[in-house]
C-alpha cells in the first residue's frame, strides 16, 4: 500500500483505466481484504477526509458498501439521496455538487440514471468523483469487485472464459465488466436474446455473442447472470417473464454445461426463479455473497488510491 | 394402398436431383428405393402407376394456407383443407395463425398438430402468431411456439403496424432461426379499401387500396430485416413496386424471401367488375402492369415461391355486398394448373415452377425437402399435363368454393399425390 501509484483524479469508468490501473486496484484491495479479516476492521488512513454519497437513483447495496468502505477508512461520510436533496427544489446538478464541495467534500460518489452525469461533474469540481453507476454506461466498482472475486477463486484472470447472461443492453455492470475483462485478456461470451444485445458490442476485444444458454455456457469458468427487469417485456425485449426464464435461467442442469469448477456470480439483487434458480443461487458455487463482501475491500482500495492522487 | 409402388414410365423432373428423363421410380415402405430407367419385373405385392405421358415431380408444398380450424370449421377444417391440398398436388401445407383461438400459444400448436395427425391427408406445419391474439400489442411466446412445432411466425391477415414491435420480433426470432412472415399492408393507407385503387374501383364506386399500402410496409420490413439480422419472408406480393423492392433487397444480400399467389400472375382487378366478391382478396388483384411484373419476378428469381394463400370462406359470407364480403380466394385446387399455365406460356420453365412450388417453400420454412432420389421419403406429385378441365367450384373438396376462376378452362392437374409413401389418386373415375 505504501508505494501505491496514484490513479487519476476520478474513477469514471473502466474505459478510462489502463490494465495496470486495474491490477493496482486489485492488489490494493487484497491488502484491505486482510484488514477486513482482522478483529478491528477500521484503519485511520483517511481520517479527516470527507466523502459524499450522492445517489439520484435508489440503491441499497452500493450505497451501503461505499458508506462502510469510507467508515472503515475513518472518513466522514454524508449520504444524500434525491428525495432529500435540493435538486427537487430546482437546484442544478452542478450547484448541488458545488455545495457539497463547499462543505469540504474530498470524494463524491455519484449514481445517476443518466449516462455521463459523473463525467459532467468531474469536469466541474475539484473533488474526486467516483461513478457508482450511470445510466447504461458504467458501474466500475462493480466490475472491479467482480474481477477481484474471480481472481481470488481462480488464481488468475487471463484466458478465463466468462459467460455474462441476460440484459446486456441495459446493463452498466455488463459494460464495465466487458471493458475490464477485455483489457485483462479474458474471453467474454455475452448470452441473451438478440433484443437485449446492444449494437456493435461483438466488435469489442474478447467478446463473442450467443443467443442460447447451451452454446454460451459450454466450458465456461465463470457464469455471471444479470438481473432482468420485468418491465422490459412491456417494450417487447422478450414476450413474457416466463419465456425469458425458460430460455435464460441458470439452473443446475445448465450450470453442468460449464466447467466442473465454474463459479456463479450475480450483481444482485437476484430474481429467484427468473434469471437464477434458488439451488444455484444458494449453492456452493455461488459467489453472490462473496461479491458483496469483496465489494467493501475494492471500494476501500478505490477511495484510498484516489485520495493518494489528491495528496 | 400397398406399401410398395412402382411409378412407371413417367417423365421424372427434379431439378434438385438433376433429373429430367423418362424413368421409373420404385417406392418401398414409403421410401424411394430406386430411380432408374426401366425397372422390369416389379416384385409381387407392388402396385404400378402407369405414368406414360405424366410428369413425376417432387411433391408440392404450400407455405401459406388458411385451414380455419380451430374456430371457423364452417369455412374449412384441417380434414377438408388437407384433402383439398392433396387433390391440388400438395404434400404438405403451412397453416396460418388466424384461427380462433389464435395460434399464439403452444397448446393451440399442439392441437393443430394432433388434429392434423389424426384427420389430415398431408402433414401440416403450423405458423405461430407474432403477437398475442394478432392484436399487434404484445409479442407472443415465439420460442415456446417454435419448441411446440411452429415453423415460422406471422400475424397474416393483419399487419404488425408498430415498427418497434416488428423490429423486436425479427430480432427475437434469431434465437431459433425461423422466418418472420410479413403481411405487408399499412392499415392506415388501406383506409377501408376493398379493391385495388384505380379506374376500376372508381368506376364501381368502391374504396381503393393503393399499391403504396403494400410497398411502404415491404420497404419498412426490409429495413427492419437489415437492422435486426432476422429472416424476413414477405407474403403474397402483388405489385410491381413490391417486386422491385424485393429485387433490390436481394441484390444487397439481405435475408429476404418472397412469395406470390397464382391470382396475382393470372388476373387483374377487372375480375372484380360486376361486384364479383369471389375476386375480393387481400392484397387486392392489381393492374396489368403489376401482373406482368409479378411474372417477371417469378422468372428472374426475385420471387422465391408460389403460395396459394388458400382462404376459404362460406358461401353466405361471399354472398354479401362487396364492402362486407370477406377477403380471400380458395386456391389449393387451382394453383398447380395456373402455374403450369405460366410454363405453357413460356413465362417460367418447368424446373423453375418446381422450385417455386416445392423446393423453395421447404427451404424457407425449414421443412424436409421433397426430392426424387433414392433414400428420400416418397412425397411426389404425378401431374397429367395434358388433361383439360374447367374450374367448377362445386367439385372442390375444399369447403371454400370462393374462386374467381370459375368456368376457366385449364390444362394439367395432379393425377396422383403421394404423401409420405401413401398414394392418393385424385380424379378416379373422372
Amino acid at each position: 500500500m505504501d508505494n501505491a501509484a496514484p490513479l487519476g483524479k476520478d474513477l469514471l469508468g473502466i474505459k478510462e483505466l489502463k490494465r495496470d490501473d486495474i491490477l493496482q486496484i486489485l492488489e490494493t484491495a487484497s491488502a484491505f481484504k486482510e484488514v477486513l479479516e482482522r478483529d478491528i476492521k477500521k484503519v485511520p488512513t483517511l481520517r479527516g477526509k470527507t466523502m459524499v454519497n450522492l445517489f439520484f437513483e435508489p440503491s441499497t447495496r452500493t450505497r451501503m458498501s461505499f458508506e462502510l468502505a469510507g467508515k472503515r477508512l475513518s472518513m466522514d461520510v454524508i449520504n444524500v439521496s434525491i428525495q432529500l436533496s435540493s435538486v427537487v427544489k430546482g437546484e442544478t446538478l452542478l450547484d448541488t455538487i458545488r455545495t457539497m464541495e463547499a462543505y469540504g467534500a474530498d470524494i463524491v460518489v455519484i449514481r445517476h440514471s443518466s449516462s455521463g452525469v459523473p463525467h459532467l461533474l468531474a469536469g466541474n469540481v475539484n473533488a474526486s468523483v467516483i461513478n457508482a453507476g450511470d445510466g447504461f454506461n458504467e458501474h466500475p466498482t462493480q466490475a472491479l469487485l467482480d474481477l477481484f472475486t474471480i481472481r481470488r477463486m481462480k488464481g488468475r484472470l487471463e484466458g478465463l472464459e466468462v459467460a455474462i447472461v441476460g440484459d446486456i443492453a441495459h446493463s452498466r455492470v455488463a459494460r464495465s465488466n466487458i471493458y475490464a475483462m477485455g483489457k485483462l485478456g479474458m474471453n467474454i461470451r455475452l448470452v441473451g436474446p438478440p433484443t437485449l444485445i446492444p449494437a456493435g458490442i461483438e466488435t469489442l476485444p474478447g467478446v463473442k455473442v450467443f443467443h442460447r444458454m447451451e452454446d454460451g455456457l459450454a466450458g465456461a469458468d465463470v457464469v455471471m447472470q444479470l438481473r432482468v427487469q420485468k418491465e422490459r417485456q412491456d417494450s417487447w425485449f422478450f414476450p413474457t417473464i416466463s419465456e425469458y426464464a425458460k430460455l435464460y435461467i441458470l439452473n443446475s442442469k445448465r450450470l453442468a454445461l460449464a466447467k466442473d469448477d465454474a463459479i456463479v456470480m450475480h450483481p444482485g439483487p437476484i430474481n429467484r426463479g427468473i434469471e437464477i434458480s434458488s439451488d444455484v443461487a444458494d449453492g456452493t458455487r455461488s459467489m453472490i455473497l462473496d461479491q458483496v463482501a469483496n465489494g467493501l475491500a475494492v471500494r476501500m482500495a478505490v477511495l484510498y488510491l484516489l485520495s493518494g492522487a489528491r495528496a | 394402398m400397398n406399401d410398395n409402388v412402382l411409378i412407371k414410365g413417367g417423365r421424372v423432373v427434379d431439378p434438385a436431383s438433376g433429373l429430367d428423363s423418362i424413368m421409373d421410380v420404385f417406392i418401398e415402405n414409403g421410401v424411394i428405393s430406386k430411380v432408374s430407367g426401366g425397372i422390369e419385373n416389379p416384385p409381387d405385392n407392388c402396385s404400378v402407376i402407369d405414368s406414360a405421358g405424366l410428369l413425376v415431380i417432387p411433391g408440392l408444398v404450400d407455405m401459406h394456407t388458411h385451414l380455419r380450424e380451430p374456430g371457423f370449421e364452417y369455412k374449412e377444417t384441417i380434414a377438408t383443407g388437407t384433402r383439398a391440398a392433396v387433390r391440388g398436388g400438395f404434400t404438405a401445407v403451412c397453416c396460418m395463425a388466424n384461427t380462433n383461438p389464435v395460434n399464439d400459444e403452444p397448446a393451440i400448436t399442439r392441437f393443430i398438430l394432433s388434429k392434423a395427425a389424426s384427420d389430415g391427408a398431408c402433414p401440416v406445419y403450423p405458423i405461430g402468431a407474432i403477437t398475442v391474439g394478432l392484436d399487434g400489442k404484445n409479442l407472443a411466446e415465439m420460442a415456446s411456439l417454435a419448441d411446440a412445432g411452429c415453423v415460422a411466425f406471422s400475424d397474416d391477415g393483419k399487419p404488425v403496424m408498430d415498427s418497434l414491435l416488428m423490429r423486436r420480433a425479427l430480432e427475437y426470432s434469431r434465437i431459433f432461426g425461423k422466418p418472420v412472415i410479413s403481411h405487408s399492408e399499412d392499415a392506415r393507407l388501406v383506409a377501408g379499401g376493398v379493391m385495388n385503387e384505380g379506374l376500376n374501383a372508381t368506376r364501381m364506386g368502391l374504396r381503393g387500396i393503393p399499391w403504396a399500402a403494400e410497398e411502404v410496409m415491404i420497404a419498412r420490413d426490409i429495413a427492419l430485416c437489415e437492422l435486426s439480422g432476422g429472416r424476413l419472408h414477405v407474403a403474397h406480393i402483388s405489385t410491381k413496386g413490391s417486386v422491385r423492392l424485393i429485387r433490390e433487397a436481394k441484390a444487397r444480400g439481405l435475408a429476404v424471401t418472397a412469395e406470390t399467389c397464382p391470382h396475382y400472375f393470372t388476373i387483374t382487378d377487372e375480375a372484380c367488375i360486376g361486384y364479383n366478391t369471389a375476386a375480393k382478396v387481400n392484397p387486392p388483384l392489381r393492374a396489368r402492369a403489376d401482373k406482368l411484373a409479378i411474372r417477371e419476378g417469378l422468372a428472374d428469381g426475385t420471387i422465391d415461391a408460389i403460395a396459394t394463400d388458400h382462404a376459404p370462406h362460406h358461401r353466405e359470407e361471399k354472398a354479401m355486398g362487396f364492402d362486407d364480403a370477406p377477403f380471400g380466394i380458395s386456391g389449393l385446387e387451382t394453383a398447380l394448373a395456373l402455374s403450369l399455365r405460366m410454363v405453357e406460356k413460356g413465362v417460367i420453365s418447368l424446373n423453375r415452377m418446381i422450385d417455386l412450388m416445392s423446393a423453395a417453400p421447404c427451404r424457407i420454412m425449414g421443412i424436409p425437402e421433397r426430392r426424387i432420389a433414392e433414400g428420400s421419403v416418397a412425397n411426389i406429385t404425378i401431374v397429367d399435363p395434358a388433361v383439360e378441365w374447367e374450374v367448377d367450384p362445386a367439385s372442390f373438396v375444399s369447403l371454400g368454393k370462393n374462386t374467381p376462376f370459375e368456368g376457366l378452362r385449364l390444362k394439367g392437374r395432379a393425377a396422383f399425390t403421394i404423401v409420405n409413401g401413401r398414394v392418393c389418386e385424385n380424379f378416379k373415375g373422372d
